[in-house]
């Protein structure tokens, strides 16, 4: 009894100095505080994959009642703004300079064409960036189809055709990009303080020598680790309690789960992220090197390898073993669905347990390997 | 002047030998990005191959099979289920076993037949919208596939218009054509920026920053020295990352070297200008790395490469005019997909030099006056 007394007293004494020391440094502050606000202001307030006013230059060769309305209908979308003008090869101009984003074009004989029931459209779109690309494909079709409608008065036609879409999002219904963004932001901001800020400190500590003359006190391994990674975790913690006022108050995404498994399953993953920080660290020694590690197995897979951009079921088999390997897609699993859906455990209750067995092995390894140094 | 430059290649040599000596950094330089950009190509695409899907088909008809039968042609969707009640719609959809569910009522080919307007539900899952959305847009086009074919052997007039689409330097729309050039940028600034944020913190970390200081090496010097080895690391990753796109990726580089490479050297100085004066400013590599992650960050995000800059709010945009990777993805993906000259270049060019110019004389000055 008496040694656990002891063993409370000086992981609580390292707690305090670990806790100065971060109030102490601006720079761990800004990790804490002020990055996850900053994510906060970007995902919420810059990031947006919404298309709209789009730049299009309406070629009109030949003026029509039926290809100005068409040029109408692009200037009133809100999709686009459109700029009507006589040529081709002053469109083409537009677009090298990159003034527009895509090229409408009706040719000369375009009334005719109408009128003999075969009349042709050009779109022309830039593909540089071709997921925006698709969209404006897609938004100039809806365009035109809408107009077509019109065209075709009392005829046998209906606007999309015979079989008409209906599509439902489910969870979404609205398409708010805040419900997409705000799950991803979690894993962002778990994933710097937990894996970023203790790869750091830990790195430090081993590069100056400091942790040997840890060692020499009567302080445990694992007593050690707790000190250090406690203050981390209560500042992960805060991290999560910003971002999920501010999903709630700032952006209105619903949290249709429960709080209790939201902030179990993150903590879970902030244990993960502390694990690979505390491992790294203890691996590499260095902090130049520490910081280039950190930033390949934990920042990149967690914005690109997690699902929460790309759909990971559609990358190849290589590429989604690696990404299965690294703990931000059950992450993200879990908060999409705690977020949007609701306490489904079919899905919640899987990834959990692949976080734990990570916790577990990544814990137990990074003890391991603070206590090998001592030998 | 020879002596200044003897003492300028003393320094390069020293920092050179300082990260090639060790074999860890070494790897530490190359190996991440020709990882992540054989990674990120493959992972990073919007192109959808595997959509798993089920089927709630209470019409039992022809049309309804037919329907479904393209959708299994198309090899992207997956049927993964036949529901036969309207509640099964959620099971498939929660446990993530489908990501669409299409849906056809009772009446579905008496509608048709009857030339009304025959509806399909296509219930999609929300929880990543920007995959649902493309998805969705799937299924349209197999539907207006199947609305003309359907059109055409009933005897009805099709829509009295016909569309075509093409799209420029990219005709396949392939995300990774976008993806990789915009990867050149990326992870460059993300190594250069970091690195030279670490190189004078950790000279000040240790105490060596003082001695270099008494040396006869004067501040702009100094900076000279710390500044070619970061640029020279930056410019080996960019080039790198080039040959892994066009030689394994297989993208059609449409440029000229003789464009890209003035417009990378630029981009590559005006990073390692603020990785300078990050450090300048730091006292610990600590400091300078968290510092150098504060930038990084809004850099990545708001220069185009995940949401294109016309979308941000004003203030954003007025941002991204000092962000160097906003110029270098535009520069890359307009030098390698369109290949286009280094007259049109030129707005991008200049804001870079002026982000150099700005950050390294800012650093050479908190050399000088910042001795502890």
């Amino acid at each position: 009894m008496d040694g656990v007394q002891a063993s409370a007293r000086r992981v609580i004494a390292l707690v305090r100095k670990e806790s100065f020391q971060i109030i102490r440094d601006p720079s761990s502050m800004i990790i804490g505080v002020a990055m996850p606000l900053l994510l906060i202001l970007l995902f919420g307030y810059a990031l947006s994959l919404d298309v709209k006013n789009v730049p299009v230059a309406v070629v009109l060769e030949n003026p029509s009642p039926a290809a100005s309305e068409l040029a109408a209908g692009f200037r009133l979308s809100p999709y686009f703004s459109a700029t009507i003008i006589t040529s081709m090869v002053e469109a083409e101009e537009l677009m090298l300079e990159r003034k527009v984003d895509g090229i409408v074009r009706l040719r000369p004989d375009f009334a005719r064409q109408l009128a003999a029931g075969n009349a042709a459209i050009q779109i022309v779109v830039y593909g540089g960036d071709a997921n925006r690309a698709r969209t404006i494909e897609a938004y100039a079709q809806g365009a035109v189809a809408e107009w077509a409608a019109h065209q075709v008065e009392g005829g046998q036609s209906v606007a999309g055709g015979p079989v008409n879409v209906v599509s439902r999002l489910w969870f979404n219904e609205a398409n708010d990009s805040h419900y997409y963004l705000v799950p991803g932001l979690i894993v962002m901001v778990m994933t710097l303080i937990g894996a970023f800020l203790t790869t750091m400190v830990m790195a430090r500590e081993w590069e100056r020598g400091t942790l040997e003359a840890l060692f020499v006190t009567p302080v445990h391994a694992s007593e050690i680790l707790l000190g250090k990674t406690l203050p981390y975790f209560a500042m992960g913690m805060l991290g999560l309690a910003f971002v999920i006022l501010a999903a709630r108050f700032l952006f209105g995404v619903p949290l249709r789960g429960s709080l209790i498994v939201l902030a179990g399953s993150s903590m879970l993953y902030l244990l993960v992220a502390l694990g690979v920080g505390l491992l790294i660290s203890s691996a590499v020694k260095s902090q130049l090197i520490a910081s280039q590690l950190t930033m390949l197995v934990t920042y990149l897979p967690a914005l690109m390898l997690s699902g929460f951009i790309f759909d990971l079921r559609s990358v190849p088999t290589a590429v989604y073993v690696i990404a299965s390997a690294f703990p931000a897609r059950y992450f993200v699993s879990i908060m999409q669905t705690v977020f949007l859906a609701g306490d489904i455990w079919s899905i919640i209750l899987p990834n959990a347990a692949v976080l734990a067995a990570m916790v577990v092995v990544l814990l137990v390894s990074s003890v391991r390997a603070t206590r090998k140094k001592i030998a | 002047m020879w002596a200044s430059l003897s003492r300028i290649a003393a320094l390069v040599r020293k920092e050179l030998l300082g990260i090639l000596k060790d074999p860890r950094s070494r790897y530490s330089f190359l190996l991440p990005p020709i990882l992540q950009c054989l990674i990120f190509g493959y992972a990073a695409t919007y192109d959808l191959n595997n959509v798993p899907y089920a089927v709630l088909d209470q019409d039992h008809s022809a049309a309804s099979r037919e329907l479904v039968g393209r959708m299994d042609g198309t090899g992207v969707f997956h049927r993964v289920a036949n529901l036969v009640r309207a509640e099964d719609i959620a099971n498939v959809i929660n446990d993530k076993s489908a990501l669409l569910v299409i849906h056809f009522g009772q009446d579905f080919e008496r509608n048709l037949l009857l030339g009304k307007q025959a509806d399909v539900e296509l219930i999609a899952d929300g929880r990543n919208s920007n995959t649902a959305a493309i998805a969705t847009g799937y299924v349209g086009a197999i539907v207006d596939g199947f609305n003309a074919d359907w059109q055409s052997d009933h005897g009805l007039s099709a829509p009295p218009i016909r569309v075509t689409m093409r799209s420029w330097y990219n005709p396949w729309l392939e995300t990774r054509w976008t993806m990789i050039p915009s990867l050149i940028g990326t992870i460059t600034l993300i190594q250069t920026m970091m690195f030279a944020a670490m190189s004078v913190a950790r000279e000040r970390e240790q105490g060596t920053f003082d001695q270099l200081l008494v040396t006869p090496l004067r501040p702009f010097e100094i900076m000279i020295g710390k500044a070619l080895p970061a640029m020279l690391i930056g410019l080996v990753q960019a080039t790198t990352i080039l040959l892994v796109a066009e030689l394994w990726f297989r993208i059609p580089f449409q440029g000229s070297l003789l464009t890209l490479y003035p417009g990378l050297i630029l981009f590559v100085l005006a990073a390692v200008g603020i990785g300078l004066f990050v450090s300048s400013i730091s006292r610990t590599m600590q400091q300078a790395m968290l510092y150098a992650f504060v930038l990084i960050m809004p850099f990545a995000l708001l220069s185009g490469l995940t949401t294109p800059i016309a979308n941000m709010p004003e203030v954003f945009q007025y941002f991204t005019l000092i962000n160097p990777l906003r110029y270098a993805i535009t520069i890359t993906q307009r030098v390698y997909l369109e290949g286009i000259g280094i007259g049109r270049l030129l707005p991008y060019l200049w804001p870079m030099a002026l982000i150099a110019t700005f950050t390294l004389s800012a650093a050479t000055w908190m050399f000088r006056n910042r001795v502890q």
